[in-house]
């Protein structure tokens, strides 16, 4: 069998735009293309913004995505309210921290049992595996349903949060309200583990890369909601200094733009890379969790993110329940926050990596210029990187298996394609 | 438990997508007693679970191909949803796919109605088209004069 000239291609990748999403061209064992066309840049959103109020942006960015609408309102709240001098008393930011966590819950869930497992199992999807594993499936729905409770009594909704405010929440829930929540998390959690001891049991390919690893970094927690931006090259930045460092370009053949770091290329955002640099700062439970699935203290096999979204997982269980613990019904649910001319930047881990937002206001509260870069379009030159290289290690693979497998290499990294909308693709079999 | 459950799922945001969320508006504002309605962005955990153990199920999106404006209409508890693409590399699944893990979890409810709203313009920050929005209004009639006069195959609930 000769190699030369191969191209594979995935349209089913891109269900919204229904072009060719992933597109690799190899020439004579050299990898000579590849693209990938995922992501729809939120430019809409950033048009729409300007103009609006500066108390706009949690709820109308929220709309950006249905599995993170978290991420983006702490991101954009942090800018606003960097941008405006705010402090955010503890007991708001540790409430926060809650949220934030159902929504590592909920968003994690999701992948790992609905998406990543049936590629490590051979499903085509989760509809085959659910007919052969359906108490597996129904663990994972109720664990993902845990987040969702999170993000439904402290956010009122599970999807698109309609309490979250610029300075904090339009109303605190009381310890009463939040009891229940530690109920179900306790099962969660025990949940989450058994998840951590199955996806350690998968077989995963022998591919490792030198990822420079970027995320938050925090000097008393698994950074979350706040931090500075750090990676395990050196790189220790306020999140004001990230349109220095990072730059983002258009390609030609996407509508997406590649975010590189200035001068040093692509990097990886996301679950990888918060382990890797703030993996022992996670609770102990989480830590022994980690250490008995055969993870070491860096992960760089791409495949073997499933196992550190499931201890992450696992650790926002476990974050959870102590913040349930230990809250506290804050004096009042928000601080005030006045405009005055000014510019705000905003970075949260959201779950599949840093989601950063920038925010221009005038001395009458409008935003004149507004800025988001999710963490897919940052993860999205590193993709296509580890593509290159994972195919040309396998070109003696046949076409079908080399496609499914570069799709699951895509998969590992949990990306966003533009998700704002929901087409049925209806096909009918008359029985 | 509620007799019958109109759901709504759609982006409000992306221009036709949102015909679904329409429908449920407009069946909302008829008042019909023990018709409970639903709008939902879509999120497939929160679907499978709403789905589970309800009566009757009416469930409106917006779909792609065909002529815009055009309704396609199926008994989800009766026919199989073929030919989904893969959840692929989105987070999202995909709606057809939500009804089929449902199915294969055995938690169908008993009768699930589906009305696909073929869409033209799915661009961000359109509203309806105007083929769009007259199957909206009809699809939400439909539904209305079914619940209030339920069809023979519905009469056990609703």
């Amino acid at each position: 069998m000769t190699h030369s000239s191969r191209i594979l291609s995935v349209a089913a990748l891109a269900r919204v735009e229904g072009e060719g999403a992933m597109f690799v061209r190899t020439r004579d064992g050299v990898v000579e293309e590849v693209r990938l066309d995922i992501y729809e840049p939120p430019r809409f959103f950033e048009a729409f913004l300007r103009g609006r109020r500066y108390t706009e942006p949690p709820d109308i960015t929220a709309r950006i995505c249905g599995i993170c609408p978290v991420a983006y309102q702490m991101s954009a709240c942090q800018a606003i309210e960097r941008a405006l001098g705010v402090e955010i008393p503890d007991p708001i930011r540790r409430l926060r921290r809650l949220l934030y966590c159902g929504e590592w819950i909920e968003s994690h869930a999701l992948h790992i049992y609905l998406l990543h497992a049936p590629d490590f199992l051979g499903y085509e999807s989760a509809i085959e595996m659910a007919k052969d594993h359906g108490p597996l499936v129904e663990r994972g729905l109720q664990l993902k349903k845990s987040g969702n409770e999170i993000l439904e009594v402290i956010g009122g909704r599970a999807i698109h949060p309609v309490n979250v405010r610029v300075g904090g929440f339009y109303r605190a829930p009381t310890r009463d309200e939040l009891r229940p929540l530690g109920e179900r998390l306790s099962w969660a959690r025990d949940a989450a583990l058994e998840t951590v001891r199955w996806v350690a049991g998968f077989e995963f390919p022998d591919f490792e890369q030198d990822y420079e690893f970027v995320a938050m970094r925090h000097p008393d927690e698994y950074a979350i909601v706040e931090g500075r931006i750090a990676s395990n090259r050196g790189l220790d930045i306020d999140v004001a200094e990230f349109d220095e460092h990072v730059v983002e370009t258009q390609v030609p053949h996407s509508t997406a733009l590649h975010a590189r770091l200035r001068e040093r290329g692509s990097y990886m955002a996301g679950p990888l890379a918060r382990y890797a640099l703030n993996g022992e700062q996670l609770s102990p439970l989480a830590r022994e969790a980690a250490a008995d699935a055969g993870l070491e203290a860096v992960c760089r096999n791409p495949f073997r993110s499933i196992v550190v979204r499931a201890v992450e997982t696992l650790y926002a269980c476990d974050e959870a329940l102590r913040l349930i613990e230990g809250y506290v019904e804050p004096d009042r649910p928000s601080v005030e926050v006045e405009p005055r001319a000014s510019v705000g930047h905003g970075c949260t881990e959201a779950p599949r990596g840093i989601l950063y937002h920038r925010y221009a206001i005038d001395e009458e509260g409008m935003i004149t210029e507004a800025r988001i870069t999710p963490p897919t379009s940052q993860n999205q030159a590193q993709i296509e990187d580890d593509l290159r290289r994972f195919v040309e290690q396998r070109l003696e693979l046949p076409e079908d298996e080399l496609t499914r497998r570069c799709e699951q290499a895509i998969r590992n990294y949990d990306p966003c394609i533009s998700c704002a909308t929901h087409f049925l693709d209806l096909k009918v079999i008359r029985a | 438990m509620t007799d019958v459950l109109v759901i709504g799922v759609g982006n409000p945001l992306r221009g036709d997508d949102g015909a679904g969320l329409e429908v449920a508006r407009l069946v909302r504002a008829a008042h019909v007693p023990g018709v409970e309605v639903w709008e939902h962005g879509g999120e497939p955990a929160a679907l499978i679970d709403r789905l589970e153990g309800a009566g009757s199920v009416y469930l409106v999106d917006a779909v792609r191909g065909g002529r815009p404006g055009s309704v396609q209409r199926f008994d989800a508890t009766e026919e199989e949803l073929a030919d989904l693409p893969p959840a692929a590399t989105s987070h999202h699944v995909g709606l057809g796919e939500a009804i089929e893990l449902t199915r294969a979890l055995g938690r169908l409810p008993e009768r699930l109605v589906v009305f696909g709203i073929t869409g033209r313009d799915f661009s961000v920050g359109a509203g309806l088209t105007r083929a769009v929005a007259r199957a909206v209004r009809s699809v939400a009639g439909k539904i209305v004069a079914e619940v209030e006069r339920p069809a023979p195959r519905a009469r056990g609930r609703a």
